[in-house]
């Protein structure tokens, strides 16, 4: 047993630290948004599981081939990836600290992900024009449900965007800003992803149908 | 032409004088009571002025301490009304024979059996667990709060406000008459117009929220928090099993939350994911909320493991038998629990080739389980074994959690469950596993760590009394079940034709009247200790000579938990300080940096309520303003960028000094 | 007893000294412009290869579609999201590995599970077939 073992008499143990430092404030902020993105995956996951079992089910009514346009679902992908890389130069300006740049960044960024949104509606609005609703098939149903639920991520993603830009334009790249930045860098690449999902497996993989 | 029935929809939505349930005598009774018992206990509070205090210290509190405590009052609250909905549907099924319709009509009892699942497992079971993990799991680890004190605070409080909603639904309107997974196509708006489902699903989403941000602080609090020399395999079993608890919620409530969304959906814009036309496939609402449902059985009792291993090795006096093992044995059974979530519904017809693999997946999560057994039991092995109360819950724990383990993996065989699926023996296995495993790790639980959060420990008399009640009266209520269920009888069946049955349900019904003495015990001896409190005073805040790091500190805690943050050589960290000769430090005290309180989570959670009830009641207008106003808190919230301040190093010289006292008394007498 | 030889090194793996500096481990104007052109590239591909039909075999373009999106995820992973096995001591990639499996393992089974259940319950209802 272990606990027999006496300990050398020489050294005496450290049972607590004397001089602390002071825990950095939101130290565990970056993983903790981490793992949050992580739920959000599993959460997206259970919409393609839908989407993977329900998409077949067109009920007699329009399939992917009636409905989707390709050109324009590559515009608006195109939309989101600009997002990205301005996102980064944002990033980029921020670590230079060059106020300026980054808020101007962050507008182009916040512009093209408008721009993105505008797109899926205007797409969601011809598709129910068309009479090819939500309520038309299981597959309308998880189609909506799933790109509708990444339309919205985005849709917070730019509240939130102009929240810190505000933010940033009171306080300045204080740390807490910086750290804020960062998160809302992790959710908009994090939305890049899955929208790489939605594009091949909803749209793309569609059309083979 | 002003036409006011419009007026009145528009303002109150579907919510009309007649949806308060005034024709059933039952409820109008327990509202009077529930009123009655309200006002006193609101009065009481006015009385004695304890508004501003309670405002002050404990609803706005980010002290994981005191948040778990409130964890811990809301389950306990809520299994008084879990357990009148248990006692209510025992009595009934006892006395609904030849040709008698019992004392419930169909739509009460079918609200009243849903109601007790969702209450129990979400209101109960999760609070209590989530509660002891809130309060043990920093001071384990040497840490001074959790990771993220806010959205501590704002997580009970969302949780807090899932339960209102559950709670309202008795008194306005009424609750679903599903089962608790409200399974569709029941549940869609075809075959349930009325407003009980949709308080089910706004209820749990918005208590579903509060898990997954809390399953979030905790992951980060263990993976970052711990007190220097507390490497991954010297974190105490109770912080493994936490950690592994938090990460299934992180993994599992997503799903349950969205698909609680499509069910939604389906019922508020009729969309056809679960409907049984136009291509919805209600079983797969069926796959997806078992793919959530699984882990969270295993998210209730990996911290009840955890519970026995910290109360074993403390009681049998010897470190806890194969650490290693049982750390590994619990990560299995974390990543297993994904992979067995078809046994709930292998007669869906899947066919043999898929409930084969879910079966044989099942029947190996019993492998671990049952390593962690035997490591109790050599834990106990020639060890000084003191059966004080959390030692008694813990070994009828063993006896009652083997049972039911056996019972599930006789469950797990699929042509065996295609004979006892949905049956009388089902509803005896989870009730066997989660009482005898959840619940009484959750007393066990209370009485070990109750010292250390209030300086006294709970009364033994009546803690004996209320665990003898709990036993035998499990065992009476269940094992009939078990007999009736190979019998063939289904669950949730209100009356019964055959006679021959009666006297199994009436034994039942007693062992749930011994249970309700059991209860009644447990809420005794909490309030005999608190009489007896100078009696039962411990100074030493090390009352069962344990060996974590939660020992270390007086009891209760101080706010800062420690003054010093502790440094870790062993398992056993506080096991190892007391044998090596460790002196608490008397100087040199520098002050201390503390989340400060705040009330936003309480408005959050209360405009988030606000929504859930709009939305169930169609009222838009409500459900639109608190949406916004959640938004605008939130977003106003984050403008305040002070959240923190230091306790002065005189304060904590004070609180020290005082605990030096205390200690020097305590050794001289 | 190990203990006394141990350091007291706090526990934290990613214990950042100075409350940042690592957080800044990003990318840098490169990194950012090669993620770009390489997401670029393998988002134009899968597009060009449904829409020209380049491949003739719709079972082969699904299939190259599948591979492609994977790559260009491990792209956005690591050039966008900065995916590497050091930050916050490895935890965020076992936590990402963590998911992937959670991912995989529920994507893979409902299909399994629904599709056995469709080709059971539901005989000529099977999804492949219809249009």
């Amino acid at each position: 047993m272990t606990l027999a073992v006496v300990p050398p008499q020489n050294s005496e143990p450290v049972f607590y630290v004397v001089d602390e430092h002071e825990h950095p404030e939101g130290a565990s902020t970056m993983l903790g948004f981490w793992i949050y993105l992580m739920s959000d995956c599993l959460m997206f996951a259970m919409l393609f599981a839908t989407f993977g079992v329900l998409g077949g089910n067109y009920a007699a009514g329009p399939a992917p081939k009636d409905l989707f346009d390709l050109p324009l679902v590559a515009v608006n992908t195109s939309m989101l990836l600009l997002s990205s890389i301005t996102y980064g130069f944002a990033m980029l300006a921020m670590e230079k600290s060059r106020v300026g740049a980054m808020q101007a960044w962050l507008v182009i960024t916040g512009l093209f992900g408008l721009a993105f949104i505008s797109i899926e509606l205007f797409e969601f609005a011809h598709m129910i024009h068309e009479g090819a609703t939500p309520q038309r098939s299981a597959f309308l149903s998880s189609f909506f449900t799933l790109v509708g639920t990444h339309g919205l991520h985005v849709t917070f993603g730019l509240v939130w965007l102009v929240t810190l830009m505000v933010q940033v334009a009171r306080y300045g790249l204080i740390e807490a800003n910086r750290r804020r930045l960062m998160c809302l860098s992790m959710f908009w690449h994090f939305l890049d992803v899955v929208w790489i999902g939605v594009f091949t497996f909803v749209y793309l993989m569609g059309m083979l149908r | 032409m002003f036409d006011t029935s419009f007026l009145t929809k528009a303002i109150f939505g579907r919510l009309t004088l007649e949806s308060l349930p005034l024709h059933e005598p039952i409820v109008v009774g327990t509202f009077v009571v529930v009123a009655l018992g309200g006002v006193a206990l609101l009065g009481a509070v006015t009385y004695f002025r304890l508004w501003g205090y309670l405002w002050r210290e404990w609803f706005t509190t980010v002290d994981h301490k005191r948040i778990g405590i409130m964890y811990m009052i809301l389950g306990i609250v809520m299994l008084l009304r879990g357990f009148a909905d248990a006692i209510m549907m025992r009595l009934q099924q006892a006395i609904a024979f030849g040709g008698s319709e019992g004392y419930l009509n169909a739509h009460h009892y079918d609200q009243i059996f849903t109601a007790h699942g969702v209450i129990m497992i979400f209101f109960v079971a999760m609070p209590l667990v989530t509660g002891l993990m809130n309060y043990v799991v920093p001071l384990q680890i040497g840490a001074r709060d959790v990771s993220f004190p806010f959205l501590n605070n704002f997580s009970f409080w969302m949780t807090v406000g899932g339960a209102v909603l559950v709670m309202i639904s008795l008194f306005v309107g009424e609750f679903a008459r599903t089962g608790w997974l409200a399974y569709p196509p029941l549940s869609n708006i075809g075959y349930s117009p009325d407003v009980g489902v949709d308080y089910y699903i706004w209820g749990l989403q918005v208590a579903g929220v509060g898990t997954t941000l809390s399953g979030i602080n905790l992951i980060c609090t263990i993976v970052k928090l711990r007190a220097p020399g507390m490497t991954m395999m010297r974190m105490p079993v109770f912080t493994w099993t936490s950690l592994c608890t938090n990460v299934l919620i992180v993994a599992s409530f997503p799903v349950l939350t969205a698909v609680l969304a499509l069910l939604s959906l389906d019922r508020y814009i009729g969309t056809n994911f679960f409907t049984n036309d136009f291509g919805g496939s209600p079983m797969m609402y069926v796959n997806l909320i078992w793919i959530w449902g699984h882990p969270e059985v295993y998210i209730l009792v990996l911290p009840a493991f955890g519970i026995f291993s910290e109360v074993t090795s403390t009681f049998s006096g010897k470190r806890l038998f194969g650490y290693t093992s049982m750390v590994y044995a619990t990560v299995v059974i974390t990543i297993l629990s994904y992979l067995v979530w078809l046994h709930h519904f292998f007669t869906m017809g899947s066919g043999a080739s898929v409930n084969s693999f879910f079966g044989i997946t099942t029947m190996i999560i019993s492998i671990p389980t049952g390593a962690k057994m035997f490591n109790w039991l050599f834990t106990m092995y020639r060890g000084r074994i003191r059966f004080e109360l959390p030692m008694m819950w813990t070994v009828a724990f063993m006896f009652t959690f083997v049972i039911g383990g056996m019972t599930g993996v006789l469950l797990a065989v699929p042509p065996a469950d295609f004979v006892l699926h949905n049956s009388l023996f089902l509803i005896a296995h989870f009730h066997n596993v989660i009482i005898g495993g959840v619940v009484f790790g959750a007393f066990a639980g209370i009485a070990y760590w109750f010292p250390k959060a209030f300086g006294f420990r709970l009364d033994p008399f009546w803690g004996k009394l209320s665990f003898w009640f709990w036993v035998v009266g499990f065992y009476f209520a269940f094992m009939p079940l078990y007999v009736l269920g190979l019998m063939g009888v289904t669950r949730r069946l209100r009356v019964f034709d055959d006679p021959s049955l009666q006297i199994w349900f009436i034994i039942a019904g007693i062992g749930a009247f011994l249970i309700f003495l059991g209860i009644i015990s447990f809420l005794v001896q909490i309030a005999v200790s608190v009489l007896k409190r100078e009696a039962l005073k411990d100074v030493t805040g090390d009352p069962w000579n344990a060996r974590t790091l939660e020992w270390a500190t007086s009891s209760p805690p101080p706010a800062y938990n420690f003054a010093f943050t502790p440094v870790v050589h062993d398992n056993d960290a506080w096991w190892d300080m007391k044998r090596r000769g460790y002196r608490r430090p008397l100087t040199g005290f520098k002050p201390i940096h503390m989340p400060s309180n705040t009330g936003t989570g309480v408005i959050l959670a209360a405009l988030a309520t606000a929504m859930g009830f709009g939305l169930i009641w169609y009222i838009w207008w409500l459900a639109a303003v608190s949406f916004i106003g959640l938004l605008a808190v939130a977003i106003g919230h984050t403008f305040n960028y002070h959240r923190d301040y230091h306790i002065p190093a005189d304060e904590v010289v004070r609180v020290e000094d005082a605990r030096t006292h205390l200690l020097a008394a305590g050794a001289k007498s | 007893m190990k203990a006394d030889t141990h350091s007291l090194q706090p526990a934290h793996d990613a214990h950042p000294a100075d409350g940042h500096g690592e957080h800044h481990a990003g990318g840098s104007r490169e990194s950012y412009l090669i993620g770009f052109g390489l997401s670029v590239i393998l988002t134009a591909i899968p597009f060009w290869l449904v829409m020209s039909g380049a491949l003739g075999d719709k079972q082969l373009t699904g299939l190259a579609i599948t591979v492609l999106a994977a790559i260009q995820i491990v792209v956005h992973m690591v050039y966008f999201l900065h995916m590497n096995t050091r930050s916050e001591g490895g935890w965020t990639m076992m936590a990402l590995i963590f998911t992937i499996i959670m991912v995989v393992i529920g994507l893979t089974g409902t299909l399994w599970v629904m599709h056995h259940l469709n080709v059971n319950m539901m005989p000529g209802h099977d999804m492949s077939t219809m249009q």
